[in-house]
């Protein structure tokens, strides 16, 4: 019951995005569709469950003074593996989101999980705490992008709805902070 | 939980150590998709030259450099042949006034400087504005299919030419003109150039050809002259 506590807890309770405001530059900059953000999302919750595994599993070998630096190199590689493995075997997808992907390395919520969570919990724990927030990161991304799509474009998950242009604020930067400012405050509302 | 000192020598070993490992790992990771990703990007140009001239996959596609016309970048060109009949010309132009910078565009010429085809390949512009430059997105390059460049000014109607801009994308709209314009501009110099180097064999031949109506002539003359 505890650890699906803790795998569920990224989704709503402790969602990164929407209570946790961490990893914002990558939320705002590839949610202009629903397709991008799910890929982002899972992208970061293939990085986030691999480091919180590798981590978790080293923590006690990890001299306290440089954890941090060894933290970094585990993520930086991780992100690179994902980064060449997209680029192989899905081009398209790494071309909408190739800038991103190296962005990844400096994304709070893999850092802030590591140092968190997986360096004072067991590999167990930390794996399904990796899992859960990874999840909860692409939920929240599709979600933002699902509705910038929707208002920017009359699309969702590249159908179109309605054949003319959207509201094309929505596809902008300015969208995207409008779209997960009444994200945020529904989240909110929610959890009360 | 045991965890260790940080002494310099535990500290330097950790650090050593995890960094080898990783280091090896993404050896290993790159080896392993460095085919792959060449195959994706050789497939990628592909595709993108069998868009803008049609038949390309079944003929030879036989690659050349030519100079751009203002100096900068060079055009990439590409002939193809198919059963040593020409099929066009693909051309891969670009220009750096897009709304974000660099746009790098995909043009077919057929021989006579008709453009067949033209596609986007790589861009930064506004998703929803100036990716409508890309046929994924929308159809507003086909108004260039057919088109000469010699009579069609490519130009945004704004600035007096002939192409209809993409609502709310003129500069998107004007980086595409200008990369199609230097792409054709290129051709027809390349064109000029080798069609100078037809006409010196042409002319060698018409040397020849004199020569011979000449003594043909004189002959007829002598013809002439005993008749």
């Amino acid at each position: 019951m505890n650890q699906w506590k803790n795998f569920t807890k990224g989704f709503i309770k402790e969602n990164p995005v929407f209570i946790l405001l961490l990893g914002l530059c990558p939320t705002l900059g590839v949610t202009t569709s629903a397709i991008n953000g799910l890929g982002m999302g899972l992208a970061t919750t293939f990085v986030l469950l691999m480091s919180n595994t590798v981590i978790s599993l080293i923590k006690n070998v990890i001299p306290n003074k440089v954890r941090i630096p060894s933290f970094i190199v585990i993520i930086a590689s991780f992100v690179t593996i994902v980064d060449l493995v997209m680029a192989a075997y899905v081009p398209a997808l790494h071309a909408q989101l190739g800038l991103f992907i190296p962005l990844i390395v400096v994304n709070c919520i893999v850092l802030g999980r590591a140092e968190a969570f997986a360096s004072k919990n067991t590999v167990l724990s930390s794996m399904i705490d990796g899992l859960g927030m990874g999840l909860g990161f692409a939920f929240a991304l599709t979600i933002l992008g699902a509705v910038r799509e929707l208002l920017g474009s009359y699309a969702i998950f590249g159908y179109k709805l309605i054949n003319t242009d959207g509201m094309l604020v929505f596809v902008l930067a300015p969208g995207a902070f409008i779209g997960l400012a009444y994200l945020v405050a529904i989240v909110r509302r929610i959890n009360k | 939980m045991a965890k260790k000192d940080s002494t310099f020598l535990n500290m330097t070993l950790t650090l050593l150590i995890v960094t080898a490992i990783s280091a090896v790992a993404l050896g290993f990771v790159y080896n392993s998709t460095k085919g792959p990703i060449e195959d994706a990007k050789a497939q990628k140009l592909k595709n993108a030259i069998n868009i803008v001239v049609p038949g390309a996959d079944k003929g030879e596609v036989e690659e050349f450099k030519v100079p751009s016309p203002d100096g900068g970048e060079e055009l990439t060109f590409y002939k193809v042949t198919h059963n040593g009949e020409l099929k066009g010309y693909a051309v891969n132009t670009y220009s750096n006034n897009g709304f974000s910078g660099h746009i790098s565009v995909m043009v077919g010429f057929d021989e006579n400087g008709v453009i067949i085809d033209n596609n986007v390949l790589e861009h930064a512009e506004t998703p929803g504005l100036g990716d409508k430059t890309s046929k994924d997105v929308s159809d507003w390059n086909s108004q260039f299919i057919g088109k000469n460049p010699a009579e069609f000014k490519l130009n945004v109607k704004k600035d007096g030419g002939d192409v209809d801009a993409i609502t709310a994308a003129t500069i998107s709209s004007r980086a595409y003109c200008d990369a199609l314009d230097r792409a054709y501009r290129g051709f027809v110099a390349f064109k000029e150039s080798s069609d100078s180097k037809l006409v010196e064999v042409s002319d060698d031949n018409t040397l020849i050809e004199d020569n011979n109506t000449e003594v043909d002539s004189t002959s007829n003359e002598n013809i002439g002259g005993t008749k």
